[in-house]
């Protein structure tokens, strides 16, 4: 069962809680920008095996987003955070380069 | 090369020696230096796709590579069920396309899939899904696939364990595909394996794949746990993997890997010959010959190679089915597993050339994989030894930035 803390209200919420929304930090494109572009903010995802960075939302309690890094390989959770991040925290991005040293980091 | 065909008479002469001189159904030779053809996933779409470059296109100095063992990913984690009544016309012609080489697979192969054509029901249960399949029999029939839409009494007279009346999702018609069926999954694999190895192709387990050898913008090889094999073209067909592969190979895919889940009961007495999917219930039933009912649930919301997925889809999935049919409620379920399934945006597969000179992918089969499986084979042996195909044309990997997506998601609801 995956259990994830909501970063807004505290509460540490099971799964059938959550809604899951994909990958986190995709860098939008609208009008004017290229159509190679434009496809990998619509469609291409990085979907690794390991740490990923994904939006939730805390459907059935507080009813707000939020974005958490999660090893996809092993289901660890390494933390949650504020859906207003333009990327990891750093102190989020320490942990999980110790407890993932093979890790390429965020990018 | 050629492996001692199976029949009656082989049974008869192998008893003489006790059934202890059988040679093995294929070979496991170590990697050569060199292939003009590597295969990545040795499961049923990579054995297929290699099977059809040396039998329709000579093409068999062919290696399909695999990182565990030969049908241990989601060829052998699947419900089995075959059919093709997709509604858009490219998926009903790839699948319609595999089911037919199904028909005859076991006698091509000179190995026993156990096809079963015992008719396929898509349960219309609220007013908008009976609309919607209603006009999938139309597109089939333009198509040429055998379809039809029967009434609630005549679904009851086709599965008499099925409740047509219950309050909440009546069973209001069915989409009734005559051909379809199911067969042995892991004998599709085998059947395949042991074809391409009899052609001289070598089936390579228990070797991962480490990393991808691009020079100028061509293929060169594959780097192996094995150690460097060449080749002049390489086919990516891994599944749940083929975002990993494609990230070794230096371009990404529409590919989102998520889990979905099976799960089979205690064997019981013949009581359902049919395959029933109930697709507003997220829920999909048939009996194994072993006497098992096969069932199949939804997807994972969440990013995921564990093949682990949520017990809460599991208790969804029999939570509804146990309306549909009362009788399998004291059922014991014997076992539950996962699978790491491909999924793409409009729900449709990717047989397509890469940016990658010489790199061909086939993945994004999602959670319906299996029925393709020589259909795909077919289509992406003829893409990579021709550089086209006219049943992948529509399948590019670019549709998505071209907009010309094939929207199944709305066609098959949500099972397949």
């Amino acid at each position: 069962m995956l259990t994830l803390e909501c970063p807004y209200c505290g509460v540490k919420a099971e799964e059938t809680e959550l809604a899951a929304g994909g990958e986190a930090h995709l860098k939008r494109y609208g009008p004017g920008s290229s159509d190679a572009e434009f496809d990998g903010y619509m469609f291409s995802r990085k979907n690794p095996k390991g740490v990923h960075f994904e939006r939730w939302r805390h459907a059935y309690g507080c009813g707000k987003w939020f974005l958490a890094a999660r090893d996809t390989a092993t289901l660890e959770v390494f933390g949650t955070y504020p859906a207003q991040s333009k990327e990891p925290p750093p102190e989020l991005q320490a942990k999980i380069k110790a407890k993932r040293p093979n890790w390429e980091g965020y990018k | 090369m050629g492996l001692k065909r199976y029949s009656a008479f082989a049974i008869a002469k192998e008893a003489m020696s006790y059934h202890q001189n059988w040679e093995r159904a294929w070979r496991s030779p170590a990697p050569k230096p060199k292939y003009d053809v590597v295969i990545v996933g040795a499961g049923g779409h990579g054995l297929a796709t290699a099977y059809y470059l040396g039998k329709n296109f000579g093409i068999t100095n062919v290696a399909i590579i695999e990182k565990g063992w030969l049908g241990g990913g989601n060829t052998g984690r699947n419900t089995t069920i075959i059919r093709s009544n997709y509604l858009q016309d490219p998926s009903a012609a790839i699948y319609e396309k595999a089911r037919s080489l199904y028909e005859t697979m076991s006698q091509d192969l000179n190995y026993n899939v156990m096809f079963s054509p015992r008719g396929l029901l898509m349960l219309g249960q609220t007013e908008h899904e009976v609309r919607g399949y209603k006009r999938t029999v139309y597109a089939n029939n333009l198509q040429g696939v055998s379809t039809e839409w029967i009434s609630p009494e005549k679904v009851k007279e086709l599965v008499p364990i099925i409740n047509i009346d219950g309050p909440r999702y009546p069973v209001l018609g069915a989409l009734y595909q005559a051909r379809g069926g199911t067969a042995r999954h892991d004998a599709v694999a085998w059947g395949y394996a042991r074809a391409c190895s009899a052609m001289g192709m070598d089936v390579i387990q228990q070797t991962e794949v480490t990393g991808v050898r691009v020079e100028g913008g061509k293929v060169q090889g594959v780097e192996t746990s094995k150690g460097f094999i060449g080749c002049d073209k390489l086919g990516m067909v891994v599944a749940g993997h083929a975002s990993v592969l494609a990230d070794l190979a230096g371009f990404r895919l529409p590919i989102e890997s998520l889990a979905l889940q099976a799960l089979v009961s205690e064997p019981i007495k013949p009581c359902m010959d049919v395959v029933v999917m109930a697709n507003t219930v997220h829920g999909y039933m048939s009996q194994s010959d072993k006497g098992e009912m096969v069932i199949g649930g939804g997807t994972d919301g969440f990013n995921n190679y564990t093949q682990r997925g949520s017990f809460h889809h599991v208790e969804e999935t029999v939570r509804a089915l146990i309306e549909t049919f009362p009788m399998i409620s004291r059922l014991k379920m014997l076992r539950q597993w996962g699978g790491i399934v491909d999924m793409t945006g409009d729900r449709s597969p990717i047989l397509s050339k890469t940016p990658v000179d010489g790199i061909f992918v086939n993945c994004g089969w999602g959670t319906g994989g299996f029925k393709a499986i020589p259909g795909s084979g077919w289509a992406m042996a003829e893409l990579m030894a021709r550089g086209q195909s006219p049943l992948t044309e529509e399948f590019s990997m670019y549709r998505f930035r071209e907009g010309k997506f094939i929207d199944e998601s709305v066609a098959a609801g949500v099972a397949h």
